[in-house]
């Protein structure tokens, strides 16, 4: 059962350096922004700069119609493929307005990317369903969008979220929300635990990793020891990843699913946030979920605690 | 957004799916005019409202002459039309679509939907038309067929052909069938749609083809593209609330509970109304102010759950990342000076600045009702909806 307990052979090597573990990003991870220039993106590149060690990662932006301006330092390409050979990244943030948004991804995958963070949200279903279609058989992963990121604390902050309510520590959190996760990510702190890596996935019908991508990572990291997953109402997403976690996980999962007392038909704020022809309802979700061994807490100020039981 | 039958016929049409001929009326005369207009000798006259289950509900009736047109077209407007998927107080019907009757042998169904798992359009098909779908979908799933469409290259003839087959649609309406499959596919994808449906799809008297109903839903973050699908919206058909709260940029779904939440973000705003439920309380309305919650915004949001006339107490729960504390206590401040608040506030902060926010709080000379985490304002918040045990 503890199998990767004896496998020390999962040491990620990356420019050469060996590293800490997380999962997806670290302090070596070397980031560009799509849509630098507009205010979102200027606002918060800044914050990710001054976040641990963002001087170092935030390397370079991309605007087709600002090459060779800067923004506070950083260098500014026209293309994706330019901003990657000339400054190394290999990791994208985007936050490009919904209309052209799902295109700003497609150049992220065409150039090769490892990883992109969409943060954008509004962003047309049919756009994200050609975008996911182009992105068969490329090596690049999505995050979102409609996310807030992604964060390995104490050493990089991609995304929205208040940095410095994290700490470094064994626990991995996946959502499918913003400030849920914050809350998720308090009641942890609260507990006096500390976080490897926190992904928001999204709130958006189609978009890129899953619950269970997520987890897989997890599974596979010597410095996670056990994992929160924050689910809402809509799809099946959960369903699916609790069943692959009865299968294969071999760390403790807890969980909370937000949206027991959602009605059916109405979209919950978030796109994909909506209970339709009777399925996604939190209920089947919180059931599917106990049986695959998941443990569930009914109550949102309790996921903390829940997980700090299970260790 | 969604639109009424006659506007997503007026939409298929143009892309090749035969319907009947019809004319949407709003008066007793205009239908009348319209049943002469179409001519025959059978008429439908249907309720136009944006809810299914109009039949069932008696919003549907067929009319053997001008004289029963004109008798169905007036018990039908203004009729108040509770289906299933109405609200329990029902909808006012305001239009009707008077169509020419139609000879059935037989009737299928097709939809379109965004398929999650798969990430692509899929066309749904069953021999059980007519009937609720999600009904059949619960008994006989086998009587569900599914075809994943590529975007690329969109719905090919050869998935059209076999889906209908396996449906039953007769061998000599099969390219007829491939035709509409097409047209129905083109107009979803053209017109940013998340939902297509034709329920039913019929096989009528001369072997041909044709759509009797349909309904189209559209991705409301695609309408900025498609100023000619947003002009068809009938606010008439929407809840006056979240359309007041759509104009300030807030999410709001009222509930028939009696506890306001005002909360940032989707997620916490569900998991607010769940840990409301959950200690035995009942929440009155789903609302996310969002990431940017102004004075103004917090100002409005108090503003819609104060109509409620059954709303007795408010629970304001908020997680401050970017959107500091201090800013937010200070336009809930605000507010509830403006809107001269008459239940009981409990506010719950955390975050960016809370100690700020609350210290706010406390010096507003407001009874403010202070709360430390999730918990704790749940319970507070139900217990000033029960004064007597205060």
């Amino acid at each position: 059962m503890y199998d990767h307990l004896q496998n020390p052979g999962l040491i990620k090597i990356t420019t050469g350096v060996v590293t800490t573990m997380s999962i997806l990003i670290n302090q070596n991870s070397r980031v560009m922004t799509q849509g630098i220039t507009g205010k979102t993106g200027q606002f918060h590149t800044r914050m990710c700069r001054e976040y641990a060690n963002g001087m170092d990662c935030f390397v370079a932006g991309v605007n087709p119609k600002k090459p060779g301006e800067n923004f506070e330092g950083i260098p500014i390409y026209g293309t994706v493929q330019e901003a990657k050979q000339q400054t190394g990244a290999t990791v994208s943030v985007i936050y490009v307005p919904p209309p052209f948004a799902a295109a700003a991804i497609d150049e992220a995958v065409a150039a090769d990317l490892d990883l992109v963070i969409c943060i954008t949200e509004g962003i047309p279903v049919r756009d994200m369903i050609r975008t996911r279609d182009k992105m068969q058989g490329r090596k690049t992963r999505l995050i979102g969008p409609n996310c807030p990121g992604i964060i390995t604390p104490d050493e990089i902050k991609i995304g929205i979220m208040p940095g410095y309510i994290h700490k470094k520590g064994r626990i991995g959190v996946v959502s499918r929300s913003g400030t849920l996760t914050y809350e998720a990510v308090a009641q942890l702190m609260e507990q006096g635990l500390g976080q490897s890596t926190c992904i928001g996935i999204g709130g958006d019908p189609v978009n890129g990793l899953k619950h269970q991508d997520v987890l897989e990572l997890f599974n596979q990291d010597d410095e996670t020891d056990a994992v929160l997953m924050v689910g809402e109402i809509g799809g099946s997403d959960e369903e699916e990843c609790a069943r692959w976690v009865k299968q294969n996980m071999q760390k403790p999962v807890v969980g909370f699913i937000a949206g027991v007392t959602a009605p059916p038909g109405k979209r919950m704020g978030h796109a994909g946030a909506i209970i339709s022809g009777g399925k996604g309802t939190a209920q089947e979700k919180i059931s599917i979920m106990e049986e695959c061994g998941i443990r569930v807490t009914r109550n949102p100020a309790e996921m903390g605690s829940l997980l700090k039981a299970a260790l | 957004m969604k639109i009424h039958e006659y506007q997503a016929k007026d939409i298929l049409r143009k892309f090749g799916v035969t319907t009947p001929q019809g004319i949407a009326c709003f008066n007793v005369e205009e239908a009348v005019l319209a049943a002469e207009k179409l001519g025959g000798d059978l008429w439908v006259v249907k309720a136009q409202i944006y809810a299914g289950g109009r039949g069932k509900g008696g919003g549907v009736k067929v009319a053997q002459s001008i004289d029963a047109v004109r008798e169905h077209a007036d018990s039908i407007l203004n009729m108040t039309l509770v289906t299933h998927q109405t609200s329990s107080q029902g909808q006012v019907v305001r239009r009707l679509l008077i169509e020419q009757g139609i000879d059935i042998r037989k009737e299928y169904y097709i939809g379109l939907v965004i398929d999650r798992v798969s990430q692509h359009v899929c066309l749904m098909a069953s021999s059980e038309g007519g009937m609720d779908i999600e009904q059949v979908a619960a008994n006989t799933p086998d009587k569900i067929h599914k075809v994943l469409i590529d975007p690329s290259v969109g719905l090919v003839d050869q998935d059209a052909d076999n889906l209908a087959r396996k449906i039953g649609i007769p061998e000599s309406c099969i390219a007829e069938t491939r035709t509409l499959l097409q047209g129905l596919y083109q107009a979803f994808d053209d017109t940013d749609a998340s939902l297509a449906e034709i329920n039913p799809l019929a096989l009528i008297a001369g072997d041909h083809i044709m759509a009797l109903d349909a309904k189209m839903n559209f991705d409301d973050n695609a309408l900025f593209r498609h100023p000619e699908i947003l002009a068809l919206r009938d606010l008439d058909e929407e809840n006056p609330e979240e359309i007041e709260a759509a104009k300030h940029d807030l999410s709001y779904i009222p509930l028939d509970g009696n506890i306001g939440c005002l909360v940032n973000g989707a997620g916490l705003a569900m998991a607010t109304m769940d840990i409301i439920k959950l200690y035995g309380g009942s929440p009155a309305n789903f609302l996310d102010v969002g990431g940017g919650a102004t004075a103004e915004k917090v100002t409005e949001a108090f503003k819609l759950m104060l109509r409620n006339s059954e709303l007795q107490a408010i629970l304001v729960n908020i997680f401050g990342g970017i959107m500091k504390c201090d800013v937010i206590a200070e336009g809930v401040v605000m507010a509830a000076r403006q809107v001269k608040l008459t239940v009981p506030l409990v506010v719950r902060l955390e975050g960016t600045n809370v100690k700020l926010g609350k210290k706010i709080l406390a010096e507003s000379g407001l009874p403010i009702i202070s709360a430390d985490n999730m918990a704790d304002a749940a319970k507070k918040v139900i217990a000033a909806t029960k004064p007597n045990l205060i």
